[in-house]
């Protein structure tokens, strides 16, 4: 009790003393990890293949802990600037080891994804989301599984896979998983592994070897009882589409679990608005491609908080949930979400979902 | 330029803009393209190095504060040391305030996508709220830049520095209430606000700006308790001579503000503007006006990073989103641009900047002589 006052009344005095930063903004100084903000040490960095890395993070204090299959935004500072991305959890939950992987595939052209294959290097430290998400192992620990995968969109399957091998449980499970080719795909051992194991169904198919895409007459001859399972399916929009749609058919989709990949942006014809979204008003209007995000709320009867109408002064900075907008004055278009616009001289570029 | 414009057809495109009154609309409008295109080149060249700048200064400003406690409190054994420590202190306020704080709140760091370095999180070591100081100085004052009776920051209700603005007795006293501003500078700026100075004009009600006030004392609270009470507290018997340190701390931070600041808009050659002067003013008039109504500072890199980079005001007032670390190479470029078109760019050194800034104070002190009486002109 004595300790617990005296604990709380230094704290509060160490608060006062490093106002207005916070105690830990200095403690960072010594160390990144003793930062206030959640993040994460690179531990390792093993190749999976030649387009695919995976990441050992440890994490810092703020860490919650993560379900294997969950995804976790990181955060990653790409010539300086700080991009976020998700990565599914791969690795197994182990007790008393914080530390989580995720296997980062090379996307063409992606910034952050050639950025953590080509530069990112053991030591540094980004920062981190909290892990969310359902795809996770059911409760039911004797429930049969059948696992769809292509690509990188193995890699939640691979978490609760290596969860049920440390677990010591012989799952009922069937994997169907999709490749390029034999080169692309990343576990190959220990898949193979796996498939070793009693109960453990394992079925690669190498597309441009000769291999077949998913369609019903695949899964039926690949895992006759599939519509006793539960299943999950990760991977690019086709496959996503295809299981979706045969999983609606059968009026299975209860028993579907989905983990959807980044999503695909539509491209904005040049100069287009589009449909804005107030998210703490709860009402939407039109907004054109060319006019201030701030006027268009105006027009809708909304009063935002603003300043000098020209894009100096951070009054009406925002954030941005969804969506891109197009800065007026250079006629960039940008956003990710979670990111601050100024509303005076941004317009919608397609549909815009922002906070007032 | 000026002698190619003496032909009779001319039309001025800023005729009551005696400083600027040579530009033809053509003029006006290739001046301020060209100013937005350098402006762009800069602003689309940030990327690593610049980010480097801004974390390594923020982490030697933390470790300069907090090396600067201790020294204080290794005057307790070596009573010298009191005086080193309130010296660094000082400087490392200097620095979290005009380097980081001013910088940050301008949101010249936002685009690096850090909530630690962000415009809109950022709180500084002063006993002006930031949110607060950004409405008061990003909006009101760099939009209405020198706009008599627009421009809060002009004279700051307190000071008469330009023959446009009406005498009033009490500008008697302004010698003196400049030198409290100088002491007293991160009071004034704290209750420089919009909604607490309609307190006395009228304009607003307490109910209005009650909120101001609440967001006010409670920061008064955590900076006057670090400073005056905790810190003091943790010497023990030397309560008194750590707080002396501290209060001498905040003073030098006081004084440098002070002198930086006046520096930018009250000198000698800088111009005033009516608010007729900004009906209809499109980007290049707003520009023309920013660079008209700011005066930097010359020196050496020591100057200009202690100042802030704000003794580059003329470029920072015509890109206040660019990163400070940048304004020293593209004020070259601007003031280049600027002698082209024959507009005045106002430089100077910190003692004459300053001198002629409180030559003003004691100028404009006075009544105006009155114009009716041409007799008792000086010539």
């Amino acid at each position: 009790m004595a300790s617990s006052l005296l604990n709380s009344s230094v704290t509060r005095v160490s608060q006062w003393l490093a106002s207005p930063l916070r105690p830990r903004q200095y403690l960072e100084l010594l160390n990144p990890l003793w930062a206030e903000q959640s993040c994460g040490r690179i531990e390792k960095i093993q190749r999976e293949t030649d387009n695919a890395v995976t990441l050992v993070i440890r994490p810092n204090h703020r860490w919650q802990g993560a379900v294997s299959g969950q995804y976790v935004r990181l955060g990653v500072d790409v010539d300086g600037v700080r991009h976020w991305r998700c990565y599914s959890v791969n690795s197994a939950q182990r007790p008393g080891d914080e530390t989580f992987s995720v296997t980062v595939g090379r996307v063409n052209g992606g910034r952050v994804s050639t950025y953590i294959q080509d530069t990112l290097r053991v030591g540094d430290v980004i920062a981190l989301d909290k892990a969310m998400g359902d795809f996770v192992l059911p409760t039911d620990a004797t429930a049969k599984l059948l696992f769809i995968s292509a690509g990188t969109g193995i890699t939640p399957m691979m978490g609760m896979l290596r969860s049920l091998r440390d677990s010591g449980i012989a799952a009922d499970v069937t994997h169907l998983h999709f490749a390029p080719t034999e080169k692309d795909c990343i576990y190959f051992n220990e898949l193979n592994d796996f498939a070793r194991r009693p109960g453990f169904n394992l079925h690669q198919s190498l597309t441009r070897e000769g291999g077949q895409h998913f369609d019903a007459a695949l899964l039926d001859n690949v895992c006759p009882d599939w519509a006793e399972r539960k299943a999950y399916v990760c991977g690019p929009e086709g496959l996503m589409n295809a299981v979706r749609t045969h999983w609606q058919n059968n009026e299975l989709s209860s028993q579907l679990c989905e983990e959807v990949f980044q999503p695909v942006r539509a491209e904005v014809p040049a100069g287009a608005g589009g449909t804005v979204l107030f998210w703490n008003a709860g009402s939407s209007t039109e907004g054109a491609g060319d006019k201030p995000l701030l006027e268009v709320a105006e027009n809708a009867g909304l009063l935002p908080k603003h300043g000098c109408r020209m894009g100096i002064c951070q009054e009406c900075v925002v954030t941005l949930r969804e969506g891109q907008v197009r800065d007026l004055a250079t006629g960039e278009v940008f956003g990710e979400s979670g990111e601050t616009i100024r509303i005076c001289v941004c317009a919608a570029a397609g549909n815009v979902t922002i906070d007032l | 330029m000026k002698q190619e414009n003496a032909s009779a057809d001319f039309v001025s495109a800023l005729p009551n803009i005696p400083a600027a009154k040579h530009l033809s609309e053509e003029q006006l409008q290739t001046f301020g393209a060209r100013l937005t295109e350098i402006g762009q080149r800069y602003m689309d060249s940030r990327g690593p190095a610049d980010e480097r700048y801004i974390r390594r200064v923020i982490a030697a400003q933390r470790t300069l504060a907090f090396v600067a406690r201790i020294v204080i409190y290794s005057g307790i054994l070596y009573a010298p040391m009191f005086f080193v420590g309130a010296f660094l202190l000082g400087l490392a306020k200097i620095i979290e305030n005009m380097e980081i704080g001013h910088n940050v709140l301008h949101g010249q760091w936002d685009w690096l996508k850090d909530p630690k370095i962000h415009s809109s999180k950022w709180e500084w070591d002063g006993v002006c709220p930031s949110k607060q100081w950004q409405r008061s100085h990003n909006y009101i004052h760099h939009k209405w830049c020198n706009v008599v009776g627009m421009d809060r920051d002009f004279g700051y209700h307190v000071l008469r520095v330009s023959e446009k603005q009406e005498w009033k007795p009490v500008y008697l006293f302004q010698p003196i209430s400049n030198m409290l501003m100088a002491i007293l500078f991160e009071w004034g700026v704290a209750v420089h606000d919009d909604k607490m100075g309609g307190l006395r004009t009228g304009e607003t009600t307490i109910e209005e700006a009650r909120p101001s006030f609440k967001r006010l004392f409670r920061k008064i609270g955590w900076q006057v308790g670090k400073d005056y009470i905790f810190f003091p507290l943790l010497a023990g018997p030397f309560f008194f001579s750590v707080l002396l340190a501290n209060v001498g701390a905040n003073l030098i931070r006081n004084l440098w503000a002070y002198a930086v600041i006046f520096c930018g808009h009250f000198p000698d050659g800088v111009e005033e503007f009516e608010p007729s002067d900004v009906e209809n003013e499109d980007k290049a008039r707003w520009y023309v006006r920013q660079i008209l109504g700011s005066a930097n500072i010359s020196g050496g890199p020591v100057l200009h990073f202690m100042s802030g980079n704000l003794s580059h005001q003329i470029e920072h007032h015509v890109f206040p989103r660019m990163p400070s670390n940048r304004y020293a190479a593209v004020a070259k470029e601007v003031r280049v641009l600027c002698q082209e078109y024959g507009i005045r760019y106002n430089s100077n050194n910190l003692p004459y900047q300053l001198f002629t800034v409180w030559r003003k104070v004691f100028r404009f002190a006075l009544p105006p002589r009155t114009p009716q009486n041409p007799a008792t002109q000086t010539p």
